[in-house]
């Protein structure tokens, strides 16, 4: 069978594979030309001249845009998106801003002219280093609806209750997305209307960013996308590239077609940025927290107000009387940051689940039944009880699954050969992001399916679990069902991010799979078998339709009665040579509470690719800035370093079965994020156990754990 | 646009000749000459395509030791069983090096010829190198120097050159053979690479229209007791932080003979001649001994702001590859 629960291998696969499957980029497009972008070479300065001479003159140039020939774009009000807009005055604000866009008759020539663009600078002075002057920042904006700062109870009375304290200050470096494929946008006009093929993460936050800067009515434009290279947050909301091709192309009459180049992916679509948390926890000597404190200084832009929510979900971690988190932005001449898998807590549970490593040191407590000491079925940021938390048997199961009972607690106690053997884990948490969605499903006299939602499929594996659903609603094999999807002529859905596209739009097209199943029962189908003699009873070829789903609208209890996240708990093993000391993750075992899982054989891919971009989080991945020239170093896959397979060990991943009725009717969650989460404490907190060396810093490097020679 | 000419030649004497024009460029297995290309660090007008040259992609033995073809491919060099068996550091350096598809076109007169992955030099921009353009300053020196140098650098350029086969050939005396307009010539491994000095932008010893023909590794009792030992923190697919190549002639567990160089250290694969001379008679097993006789060489170290840490690592990789060279059969 192929219904809700079934292991179905993706459907998409063999399209990709195979290279049948149609990127952005690829579009066909007759008369199409090409537009590249030339990046600003400053991170603060004015523009004051710009020498088009030898540019124009170059083969295949067509025409350039600068800010003096470019039109002025409207502002734009879409959330987290950049509010700079390009090319706009001869202000400068950080290196890659577009300063320029050349469109030729061919990509090689625009490549070629682009170099050719001479722009000279009066330069500004400039702030790029996030790690000097911290006292030179500012309470955070509220993003995301969520305030900078929140508390609850008596923190400086809990602290003086303690037995003992803990404070201490953990570093997060700047990350890149580096999705396989670069952003990517062709503009077409015609006939008056504008039509878009965009890489995006949200064809409707597209749509309306190009209505809003280019002033005109949403309904002319259409914005679609079939696949997308990978996203993880980079293409989400709305970047300065995604409106040049439009812009362009109206003021040409021509398509246009703009891929970013890889290093340009590294200042025009964000970043995860670095962050500076101070944790500070009080306990009493049985383990109970008194106290929690998480005080977070966040990178951040002149360009835009995107805010690392590092501590948003720390106080629903543990039963702590008393709790504060607080959000400083510290703002820098970069572009502005996104989020990126796994934000907010994937960047906080760093500094959380360190530092809880470090309290059960103190209390010499072992690390896990510290965790379940302070354990809560109550969310103590609301006093509401979690929708369904299954938390206890995560950390069961996986201390089992990984054997975390032969762990002797001493650290360095445990060897192989020349290996240091380190066991660590961390607890994780996660809120569920819920959006309202619609979806269309429609059926044929051959019986086969057809799913219309404008969701966008990221390589989540949204084009296999999306039928299966209706699949299921309809108790039709799933390989009848086809699914339309990343079109703005599509039912209205949210854009792809924060693990929500399952629960949100899953929910909106079971809805209207089960509308769909009772029209055909009303018209007389006994089951899936009567579905042709319904329509033809109906007189019809195909029959559809229309279903919703927004959150708030459980029964019987609506949005306000439960507070609704997902959790796990993650187990590290780390071998470190005792003379050369550079960590290898040996095995990792993920054991999550994430609702109802619908295809637990993509679930537990997409656990597996979160839990190795954990690994690269621990261990790798740092943008490093050249606060001299005020530029990111090494933008290229070869300079910043992602995990290769020879980085991953072993991965364990599993889900307890668990049915979440208040995040959809789905019984599901959302798992996008989830597996990226926890796993670079879990490693940390491994190498603090195999070294004895306390690293509060990500990436480990070597130079962190030298110093014991 | 950046237009050249392509030309496939047939002989050696073809290859000098065309490779005297100016901006001239000999491409064989391309994976280093079209990244630079790529991003801006090279624009050559003529490309000499030397991969027809007979006979230059073997590897054989004869008196002198083991002859690898300046043609010969990465990954033929790797497999070969009198290499593994003669000169296992050889074998050990090539398969640490890049990733198995690389290997099979890259070829061991191209991998001397890589230049710095020094970040300045490799960005998608011109940024203040001064390899890359004379003049434009060293933006390594008081930026990101983690990965530079720490023996060898100038103010001009503290850049670390990426290959590891190079120190393992360095390590074991092997010679470049060079032909060219002036005839033919052999320069050491170690010598090979060119400090910076007061002018980083040339990086070997090979003048315009030469060739490397051929890489020649004498034999020794050192070469079969050899070890290469890289330090990087991806697994995989990464240049060294630092690297070690050793080769140890043993008598009992005493060092009666002992070659070490250093990768990812220097301009060129970094020879501890000091400390070769001073581990002669040292137990292998006496790491206080053997760490005195490596402060020779390391206490001439000029680490910058943020690789100094290389010094200890680089310590323990020579230490750590001595006993895997000793614990050789």
């Amino acid at each position: 069978m192929s219904g809700i629960g079934q292991s179905v291998a993706r459907l998409d696969g063999p399209a990709k594979v195979s290279g049948r499957a149609r990127y952005t980029a690829d579009t066909p497009m007759a008369d199409v030309t090409y537009a590249v972008i030339v990046p600003a070479t400053r991170p603060h300065a004015h523009i004051t001249g710009i020498d088009l001479a030898a540019a124009r003159a170059a083969p295949g140039v067509i025409d350039i845009f600068t800010h003096h020939n470019t039109p002025t774009f409207g502002p734009i009000d879409v959330p987290l998106s950049q509010p700079v807009m390009p090319l706009q005055d001869d202000r400068v604000l950080y290196e890659g801003q577009p300063v320029a866009l050349v469109v030729a008759a061919t990509l090689e020539q625009a490549t070629h002219a682009a170099t050719l663009v001479s722009v000279t600078y009066h330069d500004a002075p400039f702030d790029t280093d996030f790690g000097a002057d911290l006292d030179r920042i500012e309470v955070a904006p509220a993003f995301f609806g969520i305030p900078p700062d929140n508390a609850k109870g008596d923190v400086a009375a809990g602290w003086v209750a303690a037995d003992v304290t803990l404070e201490a200050t953990y570093v997060t470096s700047d990350r890149h997305h580096n999705a396989m494929e670069p952003g990517a946008v062709v503009a077409v006009w015609r006939d008056g209307a504008l039509d878009v093929y965009d890489a995006t993460q949200g064809v409707f936050d597209a749509r309306t960013c190009l209505a809003q800067a280019l002033r005109i009515d949403p309904d002319i434009i259409r914005v679609s996308n079939s696949f997308i290279g990978g996203g993880f947050g980079g293409k989400g909301w709305g970047w300065p590239y995604q409106i040049l091709p439009a812009m362009a192309a109206r003021a040409l009459g021509r398509p246009v077609k703009l891929v970013l180049t890889r290093a340009q992916t590294y200042t025009s679509h964000g970043y995860q940025a670095a962050t500076r948390q101070t944790v500070a926890l009080g306990a009493r000597r049985d383990g109970t927290l008194t106290s929690l404190r998480h005080d977070s200084v966040v990178a951040g832009s002149f360009a835009g107000d995107h805010v690392e929510g590092a501590g948003w979900d720390t106080p629903a971690l543990y039963a702590s009387p008393a709790f504060s988190t607080t959000h400083r932005l510290r703002r820098l001449h970069r572009g502005n940051p996104a989020a990126m898998r796994a934000p907010f807590g994937g960047v906080g549970l760093v500094g959380v689940e360190i530092a809880m490593d470090e309290l059960a040191t103190a209390l010499d407590m072992d690390p896990l039944a510290l965790r379940l000491k302070n354990h809560t079925d109550i969310n103590p940021i609301d006093g509401k009880p979690f929708s369904s938390k299954k938390l206890r048997e995560c950390y069961a199961i996986g201390a089992d699954r990984f054997g975390w009972s032969r762990r002797t607690a001493a650290p360095r106690s445990m060897r192989d050969g020349r290996d240091l053997v380190g066991y660590g884990m961390a607890s994780l948490v996660l809120r569920a992001f819920r959006f309202a969605a619609n979806a269309r499903v429609t059926i044929d006299r051959a019986g086969q399916v057809r799913i219309e939602t404008s969701t966008q499929d990221v390589g989540q594996g949204l084009s296999t679990v999306i039928p299966q659903i209706a699949a299921d609603a309809l108790g039709l094999p799933v390989d009848r069902v086809h699914l339309v999807l990343g079109d703005t002529t599509l039912p209205v859905a949210p854009f792809t991010g924060a693990s929500s596209a399952t629960m949100s739009v899953g929910s909106a097209v079971q809805d209207a799979a089960a509308s769909l199943r009772r029209k055909l029962a009303a018209a007389g189908a006994n089951g899936p078998q009567g579905y042709p003699g319904a329509l033809a009873a109906l007189g019809v070829d195909s029959l559809s339709a229309d279903g919703a789903w927004a959150p708030g609208g459980e029964p019987g209890d609506g949005e306000a009665s439960a507070a609704i996240f997902s959790f796990g708990a993650v187990f590290a093993e780390v071998r470190i040579d005792v003379d050369i000391p550079i960590p290898r993750v040996k095995r990792v075992v993920g054991v999550y509470s994430a609702g109802r899982i619908i295809n637990p054989r993509t679930a537990r891919s997409q656990m597996t690719g979160g839990i190795i971009w954990g690994i690269g989080q621990a261990l790798l991945e740092r943008s490093d800035m050249d606060t001299r020239l005020g530029r990111f170093l090494s933008k290229n896959l070869a300079g910043y370093l992602v995990p290769v397979n020879a980085d991953v060990g072993e991965i364990d991943a599993s889900f307890v079965e668990e049915f979440d009725p208040h995040a959809s009717p789905l019984g599901a969650r959302g798992i996008g994020e989830l597996g990226a989460l926890g796993v670079a404490p879990a490693i940390a907190n491994a190498v603090f156990h195999a070294t004895g060396i306390r690293v509060r810093e990500v990436p480990i490097r070597p130079e962190h754990l030298l110093s014991a020679a | 646009m950046q237009a050249f000419t392509y030309a496939r030649v047939g002989t050696l004497a073809e290859a000098i000749a065309a490779l005297q024009q100016p901006h001239a460029q000999a491409v064989a297995g391309g994976t280093e000459l079209l990244n630079w290309m790529k991003e801006g660090i090279a624009a050559p007008q003529r490309i000499i395509d030397i991969n027809n040259l007979a006979g230059l992609d073997r590897i054989e033995v004869d008196d002198h030791g083991l002859r690898i073809g300046a043609l010969a491919r990465m990954s033929d060099v790797a497999a070969s069983a009198h290499v593994q068996s003669a000169y296992p550091a050889i074998a050990q350096a090539l398969l640490a090096s890049a990733s198995p598809q690389i290997r099979n076109m890259a070829t061991m007169g191209g991998n001397m010829m890589q230049r710095t992955r020094c970040r300045y030099f490799r960005a998608d921009v011109d940024l203040p190198c001064n390899k890359r353009r004379p003049g434009s300053g060293c933006a390594a020196i008081a930026g990101d120097d983690r990965a530079a140098a720490i023996f060898g650098g100038s103010n001009q350029c503290i850049a670390t050159h990426p290959s590891d086969v190079a120190v393992a050939l360095a390590a074991l005396d092997a010679t470049v053979q060079i032909d060219g307009p002036g005839g033919k010539r052999s320069v050491p491994v170690a010598d090979f690479h060119r400090l910076p000095g007061d002018s980083p932008t040339q990086d070997t010893e090979l003048e315009r229209g030469e060739i490397i023909t051929a890489i020649v590794v004498p034999p020794s009792a050192a070469a079969r007791r050899s070890h290469y030992l890289k330090v990087r923190e991806r697994a995989s697919y990464e240049f060294a932080l630092v690297s070690a190549a050793v080769g140890v002639d043993l008598d009992g567990s005493r060092i009666r003979a002992v070659h070490i160089a250093l990768g990812g250290v220097a301009a060129r694969p970094w020879r501890l001649k000091a400390s070769e001379m001073a581990l002669r008679g040292t137990l292998l097993s006496d790491e206080t001994a053997l760490r005195g006789a490596l402060d020779k060489d390391f206490d001439r170290a000029q680490p910058g702001r943020h690789n100094a840490f290389k010094i200890e690592l680089a310590k323990r990789a020579v230490i750590r590859a001595l006993r895997m060279a000793g614990e050789r059969a």
